[in-house]
Formats: C-alpha cells, sequence, structure tokens
C-alpha cells in the first residue's frame, strides 16, 4: 500500500450544511489512516480554491445556484470519480423544501419583508451567487458515480464507503448503513 | 364449514406454496413466510394493484400478485436480480414524482416507501425530479394531509370506505395529474368527517397523513425500520405499529 | 354571469337529472349535459349531483376530474379543441392553432379574459383524411385552413351559436376507396337476425366458430370462443356492448361504419345478443363522435319500428333486445374493454384487474362481450351468409376483410377494405404514396414499420393492427412522429399504475431532450430501460404498448436520432441557463455571473 501513490480527494460542499463533512471528521482517528492513504485537493479543510486532477471527488450539498454549477463542473472535469454524499447532493435535500415556494415569494420574504441589509432592497451585486428556481439534486447537473445516502451518512458508513473505493472493492453499504435521514 | 382443502403445487422462488380457493399469490406467499416486495396491499383491504411492486412472473409471464388468485401449476419467481431492479425503478419512479424529503418528514424510519427503497438497495432517485408543487391540508383540528408525500396506493380511499364507512376520500385528475380529494366542496380535510380515531388515519404507508401533535416522539434512529427490515414488518400478521 | 356563483343549480340541473334518472350509472351522462350547460362543472354541481346519486361527492369530483371534455374550471363560452395527431400536425395544424389563437390575442390553455373562448389541443379526432381537424364544442371541424379560421373567428366574435354555423364547416365525408365484401355488398336489415332465428343460436355460433372472425379492435380474440364463454356464463342478465371509442390515432373506419353502415353494426350486435342472451347492449361512442348520435338514434328507431330492436324482435316471442347509446368524454383507455365498462357504469375510466374478465363479470358484474365495431359488422354478415363464404376469404389464420383507414403522405386518404394478407407495398401503391419510407400500423400503440418491410402483409400472424395505416414520405421527422406518440400515451395514461403513470412522462421528457438537440448516448439506454418498465410492470395494454414507438425508432430508424445526439456523456434534462430567468428577472441582473453556458 505504502508503495502506492496516494490517492488524491478533494471535497466540496454545494446546497448543504456542512454536515456530511462534520460527519466525516467524525471517524476521529480514523482520519490518521485516512490521511495515510489520501492527500487532499480542494476541501474545506485546505486552502486550495480550485480542484485539481485527482482521483476521487466528494461533493455534499444540492445545486442551489451559478456559482454551485462552476464548482460541480469544475469536480466533475477534474475528478475521475465523482461521489454524491448526503441527502441534498442526491435529493436536494432541505434546501429543496424551497422548491414548492416561488421564488419571487423567497426574495420577498426575505429582502422585503425582513428588512434586508441595506434597506428594503433586492441586491443585485455580481459577486452574489444567482438563485435557480429550483434546487437540483447533483446528479441532474452532471453525471455521478456514486451515492453515499444519509442526513448525514454516519461516520462508519462514510468510512466503508471510502475505505472501500480507496482499496479498489465496488463500495457496498450493507443495509444497516443505508439510510435517507 | 370446515377448513379449505389446501393445494401445495405453486412454488414461489422454488419453494412450495400452499394455497386454497381464493386465495391471491400474495396471499399465499406471506402466509408461507415468501416475501413480495408491496407498496399498496395491505391484507386488511381489498387487494388494489396499483404500485406493481409486488409483480412477479408466472410461467415466464409477468403478473401483479396482490391480485392475481394463485392456480395449479404455477412456477412463481418473485426475488430475482431482474425483477428487484425494476422494483427499484418503480421506488425510483414514486420518490421523483412526489416531494420526498426524508431528512425534514415525520415518518421517517416509520415510511414503507422509505423502506422498500432500503430493501431494493436504492441509492439515489436517478430520474429527474417532477418538482410538482403539491398541497398540504392542515385545516382538520388533529391530522395533517401533505399530498407531496401521497404516492397514490389508496389505502386510505380503501380502508375509510370499506372499515369507517365514511368515504373521506377519493381520487380525481388523470394520469400524472391523479391526486387525493377529500369529501369536501371545499376541498378541505378541516370540512369533513375525518377523525383521527378512523382506520383510514393509521393506514397511509408514507408520510402523507399524519397524526398532529406526535413528532418525534420517537426519536429518529429508533424507529421501525431503524431495526426492522421491511420484510420482517410486512410478514407480521399485524400492521407495523406508527406510535 | 359570474361564472362562480349558481344559487339556482338545483333547478338548473333539474331537467337533466329528469332525463337521466338517478341511478349512479347516469353519472358521466349527467356530467357531459352539465359541461354543456356551463361550459365547465361547477363545485356546486358537484355537490348537487352527489347529492341527487345519492354517492359520496368524491366519487363526482373524481369523475369530472378524469375525462378531457369535462373541465372543473370555465373553459368558455367557445372550446376549440385542434386535433394534434401527427397528421393533422404534418397537415400544419400547429401553425393554424397559433395562427388563430394570435388572431383572437389567446394563449392556448386560457380561457379568454371575457370568457367567451378557450383553445387547446386534443388526442386525434379521427378526421385524419380530411384534415387539419379541430372540435368546437365537441363538433368536428374538417379542411381547417387559414380562411376558414377567419371565418370561425368572426362566428365566435358575434356569439353565433354553433349549431347556426355554415354547414360546410362540419362537412365529414366517408372517403371510401375500396370496398370489399363488408362494405362493398348490399345488406337487408333484418337478413342476419332472420337467418339466426332459423338456423338456431348454436347452429350460428358454429358458424361463427367456422368462420374463424376474430376480433378487429386489436388482441384478435377469436368472436366464437368469447360468445361462447359468455353465453355459458351464468348472471342475472347479460350485456353485449359495442366498442365504438376509436381512439387509437390515425384510425377513424370505424366513424364510416357508424355512419354508413349502422345498420350492419347494430344487427350484429342484434345477432350476439341472441346469441349470448342478452336483452341489453351497449353502443359506447367516444365523445369526439357526438356528432353522430343524432342519426345513430334515428337508426335505432328505425330499427324498433322494423321490429328488428324492443320486444318480440321478429315476432319471435321473448327475443327481447334493445340498444343504448353512452358517449365518451375524451379518454382513449376507455377503449380499454374493462376501462370501457367502468366508464359504461359512471365510472373513471380506470382499467379493473383481470380475472375476472368481463365475459363473466363485466358491465355491473354480469356476463358481457364487448366487441368492436367492426367486428359486430363482420358478425352479421356471417350470420347472414354463413361462416365458410367468410372463412374463403383472407388467410388461413386470419379469415375475411380488413378495413384500414389510410392517411398521412398519400395522394388518395381514406377508408381501404382488403383481404387479409395484403402486402404493405400493394397498399401503398393503392393509395398513392410517393416515395414511402415508413408506415405506422395500427397507430401508437401498433409497429412502425421501415421500407425494408414493405413486403409485409396485414395479417395477425405477420402485422396485426386495429385499422390505423399512417403514410410517411422520404425526408419526414419521424422523431416528430415518436415524440408526438410519446406526448399522447402521457396525456392518455389513466394514472393508476405506477410504471405507466410516471414512465410515460418520463418518456415523453427524455424524448423531447433529445428532439431538442440535448440528449446523449445515456438517454437511449435510459428510454430502452424505461420502455422495459411500462411493457413488463404496466397494468394494461396502455402501458404495455406505450414504449413501441420509441422501441421501433431506436431499433430500425438510427438515421432519424444520431445526428441530434451529442457527443457528450451527459447533459442536464434541464436549461441551466432558463433556470436562472426567474431570478434574473427579480434583480434585474445581467451580468456574466448571473448567466451560464
Ligand atoms: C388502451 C387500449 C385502447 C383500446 N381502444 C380500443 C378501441 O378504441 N376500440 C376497440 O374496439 N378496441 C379497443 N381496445 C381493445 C379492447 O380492449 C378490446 O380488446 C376490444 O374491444 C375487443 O373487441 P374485439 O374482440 O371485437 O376486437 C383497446 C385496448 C387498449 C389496451
Ligand atoms: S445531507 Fe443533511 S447533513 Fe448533509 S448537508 Fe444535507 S442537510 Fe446537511
Ligand atoms: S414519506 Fe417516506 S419517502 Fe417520503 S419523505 Fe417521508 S420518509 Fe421519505
Ligand atoms: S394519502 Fe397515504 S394512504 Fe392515502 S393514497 Fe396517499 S399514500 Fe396512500
Ligand atoms: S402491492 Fe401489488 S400492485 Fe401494489
Ligand atoms: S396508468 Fe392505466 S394502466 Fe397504467
Amino acid at each position: 500500500m505504502n508503495e502506492q501513490r496516494k490517492i488524491r480527494l478533494a471535497t466540496c460542499s454545494l446546497a448543504g450544511c456542512f454536515g456530511c463533512h462534520m460527519s466525516l471528521l467524525d471517524i476521529d482517528e480514523k482520519l490518521f489512516d485516512l490521511l495515510a492513504m489520501v492527500e487532499f485537493d480542494r476541501t474545506p479543510f485546505t486552502d486550495i480554491k480550485h480542484c485539481g486532477p485527482c482521483d476521487i471527488g466528494i461533493v455534499e450539498g444540492g445545486v442551489s445556484n451559478a456559482e454551485n454549477v462552476h464548482v460541480l463542473k469544475e469536480f466533475r472535469k477534474n475528478c475521475k470519480v465523482l461521489v454524491a454524499i448526503g441527502a441534498c447532493a442526491i435529493t436536494g435535500g432541505v434546501p429543496a423544501l424551497r422548491n414548492n415556494i416561488d421564488l419571487w415569494d423567497c426574495f420577498q420574504e426575505v429582502y422585503l419583508y425582513e428588512g434586508g441589509l441595506e434597506g428594503n432592497q433586492i441586491p443585485n451585486d455580481p459577486e452574489l451567487p444567482l438563485p435557480f428556481d429550483k434546487v437540483y439534486p447533483v446528479y441532474e447537473v452532471v453525471k455521478v458515480d456514486y451515492f453515499l445516502p444519509g442526513c448525514p451518512p454516519s461516520a462508519d458508513t462514510i468510512w466503508k464507503f471510502l475505505t472501500d473505493l480507496i482499496e479498489g472493492r465496488e463500495p457496498k453499504l450493507d443495509s444497516a448503513m443505508l439510510r435517507y435521514d | 364449514m370446515g377448513a379449505p382443502a389446501m393445494s401445495n403445487n405453486m412454488t414461489i422462488d422454488g419453494k412450495h406454496v400452499p394455497f386454497s380457493d381464493g386465495q391471491t399469490i400474495m396471499d399465499a406467499a406471506l402466509a408461507a413466510g415468501v416475501y413480495i416486495p408491496h407498496l399498496c396491499h395491505n391484507p386488511q383491504f381489498e387487494p388494489h394493484g396499483s404500485c406493481k411492486l409486488c409483480v412477479v412472473s408466472v410461467n415466464g409471464r409477468n403478473m401483479t400478485a396482490c391480485t392475481m388468485p394463485a392456480a395449479e401449476d404455477m412456477v412463481v419467481a418473485s426475488n430475482t436480480p431482474e425483477l428487484n431492479r425494476d422494483r427499484k425503478a418503480l421506488v425510483q419512479m414514486l420518490f421523483v414524482e412526489g416531494n420526498h424529503i426524508c431528512p425534514a418528514c415525520e415518518a421517517s424510519g416509520n415510511c414503507q416507501l422509505q423502506a422498500a427503497a432500503y430493501y431494493l438497495e436504492m441509492q439515489s432517485p436517478h430520474y429527474t425530479h417532477f418538482y410538482q408543487p403539491r398541497a398540504v391540508d392542515a385545516s382538520h383540528p388533529d391530522i395533517f394531509l401533505d399530498l407531496n408525500r401521497c404516492i397514490l396506493c389508496e389505502l386510505c380511499v380503501r380502508a375509510s370506505r370499506e372499515v369507517d364507512g365514511k368515504n373521506v376520500f377519493g381520487i380525481s385528475g388523470r394520469g400524472i395529474g391523479t391526486h387525493l380529494v377529500v369529501n369536501a366542496a371545499s376541498g378541505r380535510l378541516g370540512d369533513t368527517n375525518f377523525a383521527a380515531t378512523d382506520k383510514a388515519a393509521h393506514v397511509c404507508p408514507t408520510g402523507a397523513i399524519l397524526i398532529k401533535r406526535q413528532g418525534y416522539r420517537i426519536p429518529i434512529g429508533q424507529r421501525t425500520f431503524d431495526h426492522h427490515n421491511i420484510s420482517e414488518v410486512q410478514m407480521k400478521p399485524q400492521e407495523p405499529e406508527h406510535e | 354571469m359570474q361564472p362562480h356563483e349558481f344559487p339556482q343549480i338545483e333547478q338548473q340541473l333539474a331537467s337533466v337529472f329528469e332525463r337521466h334518472g338517478c341511478e349512479a350509472n347516469k353519472l358521466l351522462q349527467i356530467l357531459r349535459e352539465v359541461q354543456e350547460i356551463f361550459h365547465f362543472i361547477p363545485a356546486a354541481a358537484i355537490t348537487c349531483i352527489a347529492a341527487h346519486l345519492d354517492v359520496p361527492r368524491t366519487r363526482v369530483e373524481g369523475v369530472a376530474g378524469f375525462y378531457s371534455f369535462l373541465s372543473l374550471k370555465s373553459a368558455g363560452e367557445y372550446r376549440m379543441l385542434f386535433s394534434d395527431n401527427i397528421t393533422d400536425q404534418m397537415q400544419g395544424n400547429p401553425e393554424l392553432m397559433r395562427y388563430f389563437c394570435h388572431k383572437l390575442w389567446l394563449e392556448p390553455g386560457k380561457v379568454s379574459e371575457d370568457n367567451l373562448l378557450s383553445v387547446d389541443s386534443t388526442s386525434c379526432t379521427g378526421m385524419c383524411d380530411q384534415g387539419p381537424a379541430a372540435l368546437v364544442n365537441g363538433w368536428p371541424l374538417t379542411n381547417l385552413d387559414h380562411a376558414r379560421l377567419d371565418l370561425i373567428a368572426e362566428l365566435i366574435r358575434v356569439r353565433k351559436p354553433v349549431c347556426d354555423w355554415p354547414s360546410l364547416l362540419f362537412e365529414v365525408k366517408d372517403n371510401i376507396r375500396r370496398a370489399g365484401t363488408l362494405l362493398g355488398e348490399p345488406f337487408i336489415p333484418g337478413a342476419a337476425l332472420r337467418a339466426t332465428l332459423e338456423r338456431g343460436s348454436a347452429a350460428t355460433l358454429a358458424e361463427m366458430e367456422a368462420s374463424g372472425l376474430r376480433g378487429r379492435g386489436g388482441a384478435g380474440f377469436s368472436v366464437a370462443r368469447k360468445w361462447s364463454m359468455c353465453r355459458a356464463s351464468a348472471g342475472e342478465q347479460h350485456y353485449i356492448v359495442c366498442n365504438a371509442d376509436e381512439g387509437e390515432p390515425g384510425t377513424f373506419k370505424d366513424r364510416v361504419l357508424l355512419h354508413s353502415y349502422a345498420d350492419l353494426v347494430c344487427e350484429g350486435m342484434t345477432v350476439g345478443a341472441r346469441i349470448i342472451g342478452a336483452s341489453k347492449g351497449f353502443l359506447y361512442l367516444r365523445g369526439e363522435y357526438r356528432y353522430l348520435l343524432h342519426q345513430l338514434e334515428q337508426v335505432l328507431a328505425q330499427r324498433r319500428a322494423a321490429g328488428l330492436l324492443g320486444r318480440n324482435i321478429l315476432g319471435e316471442s321473448g327475443f327481447d333486445f334493445d340498444i343504448e347509446i353512452h358517449l365518451g368524454a375524451g379518454a382513449y383507455i376507455c377503449g380499454e374493454e374493462s376501462a370501457l365498462i367502468e366508464s359504461l357504469e359512471g365510472k373513471r375510466g380506470r382499467p379493473r384487474k383481470r380475472p375476472p374478465f368481463p365475459v363473466t363479470h363485466g358491465y355491473l358484474d354480469q356476463p358481457t362481450v364487448v366487441d368492436n365495431v367492426e367486428t359486430l359488422a363482420c358478425a352479421a354478415r356471417i350470420a347472414a351468409q354463413g361462416g365458410a363464404w367468410f372463412a374463403a376469404i383472407g388467410t388461413a389464420q386470419s379469415s375475411g376483410s380488413k378495413i384500414l383507414s389510410i392517411a398521412g403522405d398519400c395522394a388518395r386518404p381514406g377508408i381501404y377494405e382488403y383481404p387479409f394478407g395484403i402486402t404493405l407495398q400493394e397498399i401503398l401503391d393503392d393509395c398513392g404514396a410517393e416515395d414511402p419510407y415508413a408506415v405506422q400500423v395500427s397507430g401508437p400503440s401498433g409497429i412502425l414499420v421501415s421500407a425494408q418491410e414493405f413486403n409485409r402483409c396485414i395479417a395477425f400472424e405477420d402485422l396485426p393492427t386495429a385499422g390505423a395505416f399512417t403514410v410517411f414520405r422520404r425526408g419526414r421527422d419521424l422523431l416528430q412522429l415518436v415524440q408526438n406518440c410519446a406526448h399522447f400515451f402521457a396525456h392518455e395514461s389513466c394514472g393508476f399504475c405506477t410504471p405507466c403513470r410516471v414512465g410515460t412522462q418520463l418518456q415523453k421528457k427524455i424524448v423531447d431532450k433529445i428532439a431538442n438537440d440535448h440528449g446523449t448516448a445515456s438517454d437511449l439506454e435510459e428510454l430502452k430501460q424505461l420502455g422495459h418498465i411500462m411493457q413488463t410492470m404496466s397494468h394494461c395494454g396502455l402501458g404495455h404498448t406505450a414504449a413501441n414507438p420509441v422501441l421501433d425508432l431506436l431499433q430500425k430508424f438510427p438515421d432519424a436520432y444520431q445526428h441530434k445526439l451529442k457527443k457528450l456523456a451527459f447533459e442536464p434534462a434541464f436549461d441551466l441557463d432558463g433556470a436562472l430567468e426567474t431570478a434574473r428577472n427579480i434583480t434585474g441582473r445581467d451580468d456574466a455571473w448571473a448567466h451560464l453556458p
């Protein structure tokens, strides 16, 4: 194992709550085992801003705005294997609760009725990611190779999945690990 | 009348399954402890046959197990990779047709749609979502009706008609527009004579019909399907408890 | 009048109730009339009808929400529905509809503000040989063009009642181009019945058996077997039903039979009634053929007067039989025999589970025979002329003749009767098809045939058909045909079972994606997989056949879609940039970051 090149891994969170990332950190002492096998490219744990060529890319969160698409496409382009992790990435999840609400109503509620930051007006700053009319799961925007459901998936589940993948096995979750909540 | 005569030359996945006159393939299978996935079927009500999860191959032809009478010489295949793959696709269709956000659903862990998806090893809903907004009706003092999660199994329709004698529910629309309706000119559940004690309030396999003020009394992780496979639960003669 | 206030609803419905009585079976007929009075089904009417029929309100709402010609929201005083069969499309109907909408400042699917008019499309109206066609308040308009639409727009603007419109607009021709024994030989009303009474029922059934007659509605089941099973089934009443739903796009031969051979059809029903022991029959007439109702009622009246219907038919004591016409209201699925029976019972057109089959448990759970219009016409001929005569026509497994409804790219569209066994090439030559490239035999649920197969023949053992024969010349976009079919099935799925309700929608979306130049190779795989699931998991024939056009195209016509595919492995099903449009409008942004490539 040690002889081999380390697996390069990138992660990101789109429209998610970083819960899946927290769950990854929950593998605790196994993090050292993980670090022995992989090196991180872009992740919230590193300072790398753009994803370079990687073996595995892990995406948390659904696709809610234009910026999410740029990040996601960069991941897809650079990662040999793309994994969607968590309910948000796989179905839209909790952020997709807004899909039943008209976007105009969302904007009004946030910026007009609640009193936005700069008086009651809708911001038009190009720096702000522009939202889609709906939140989409990752697989509806790019091709996804593997899914790791859960909200979030447990640390054990993530560990099992990652070790399978890193060690070249077809990832397989036993029935107790397959959860959508 | 004495006990009905049993015939036993039907096999399901190679196992001899006895049946009596009038039993469906599903009845006979459940009685013999052979699991066939199902969602719209509940032995307490008239068979319906709409979800199609229970489709089995009988002498090479696909048939709906919950409505097809068992018969002599049937060679039934059910637990095959092909059928389970197609069943998974049906569950995926139900997921994308409605709006199922399990992490935000009080039924999660007690939901048979979700449990069927676990059983069939669904990793993702696969198809493109419809994202059709559907009505949430909170007008009733004791019950929520959230059509985002309705899979049109008509168990509530049957329970209200057959057991409660009330006809609170019905089906209208057509095709993808098919939807549940309630027996009130206003269209509101609160204007019907539905009661939380009705059978129909306790048969929904999903989180579409929920009793109010019970939310998360049992925490996620300790619910029916957190500990049991759907096949164990649905094979018990009794209903899975929702409490 | 405020469309949503109906204080007088009970008085307004009194005459409807009087005509139809208070049996729940009459629900659909009542709703049809309510639609005609109010141009929609008001909520107040639903409550009132439920009380009158003593059924749950949900039952009435369920039926009112099922049929396309009933609407729960106002559809306007005039409702124009353009036929969107592929032949109407090729004849320019989409452009005509846009023209008409533009002229009247309307959006398709929406009612004008003054509640005067709405415009929409509808599944094939059965006028493919004289399209482009439409329905106005249920009456068929044929041979539409700009001039006719100008006239129609004017008639609507001055609010002229449809019954006073120039009759030229409503002219429907038979267009019989080739008549064989069924259409060509004279028939004297009563002849088949006399022969049946003389011979006796058992012997007439034996003639049916000897004739080898098989159902003309698509499935090709032996008529003698169906009739003898029903005859042998115990029941309080037996029923015979003529299936005149003719919903398969591209089929219009039953229209001609009902218009010009109604006596033959009724006589076939009466012969059947005699054999199975029915005293009551129904003719289930598709809503699109409502214009034939009056004339059919007249034929029934004449037959009653002539002693061919009613009590003691032809003086035979105890031979009582009569026919009631039941109108459909826009639902292809109601051609499926068990859905048809549900509809006859005033319910949603939902196919029943089987077994039991209609021959033992049909209308009101009684033994029932459902036969196609043409089947019954053949039966009348056989009763009159004998089984051997019929069996001598056609092929060994497919006796007799078949009436084809030919339309599309040919010089002489219309009705052609051929002995079974005729090859497609001969038919194409007869109808003047120029440079034919493909033929859709038996409509969207049938088979799409390529030019390499034109030596195949019309017969149950080769190319079975319910009658549609649609010709496509070289250069036609077959993907457009398949897209049309995918939309048709998605629109007509009854919604009962998962694979068809959801599968037809998914299929439609993917075909649209390919047609809009966004498809990839993986979408083709997806279509095959969906097709497999619909074919093998669906509840009824609609779902089983809903993927036929797609699968035939994939297999036989790669040229029709290959050039449309992107070279990429994956392409989203939705337009990323389009999904930002709402937010762009709200924020007023148009900068580079507000767009996606
Ligand atoms: C979706 C569907 C639509 C059908 N539509 C018609 C129809 O419009 N007319 C018809 O005669 N048969 C139709 N059929 C076939 C009928 O179910 C039935 O087989 C037929 O009426 C039997 O009559 P036959 O034996 O005389 O053909 C349809 C079947 C399906 C599955
Ligand atoms: S899946 Fe759950 S935990 Fe993960 S990002 Fe989404 S909401 Fe958060
Ligand atoms: S009803 Fe079941 S599948 Fe749907 S969101 Fe709730 S738990 Fe999930
Ligand atoms: S509300 Fe529940 S029980 Fe009723 S049809 Fe929908 S899913 Fe079935
Ligand atoms: S369980 Fe048999 S069709 Fe639903
Ligand atoms: S929707 Fe009618 S059979 Fe499937």
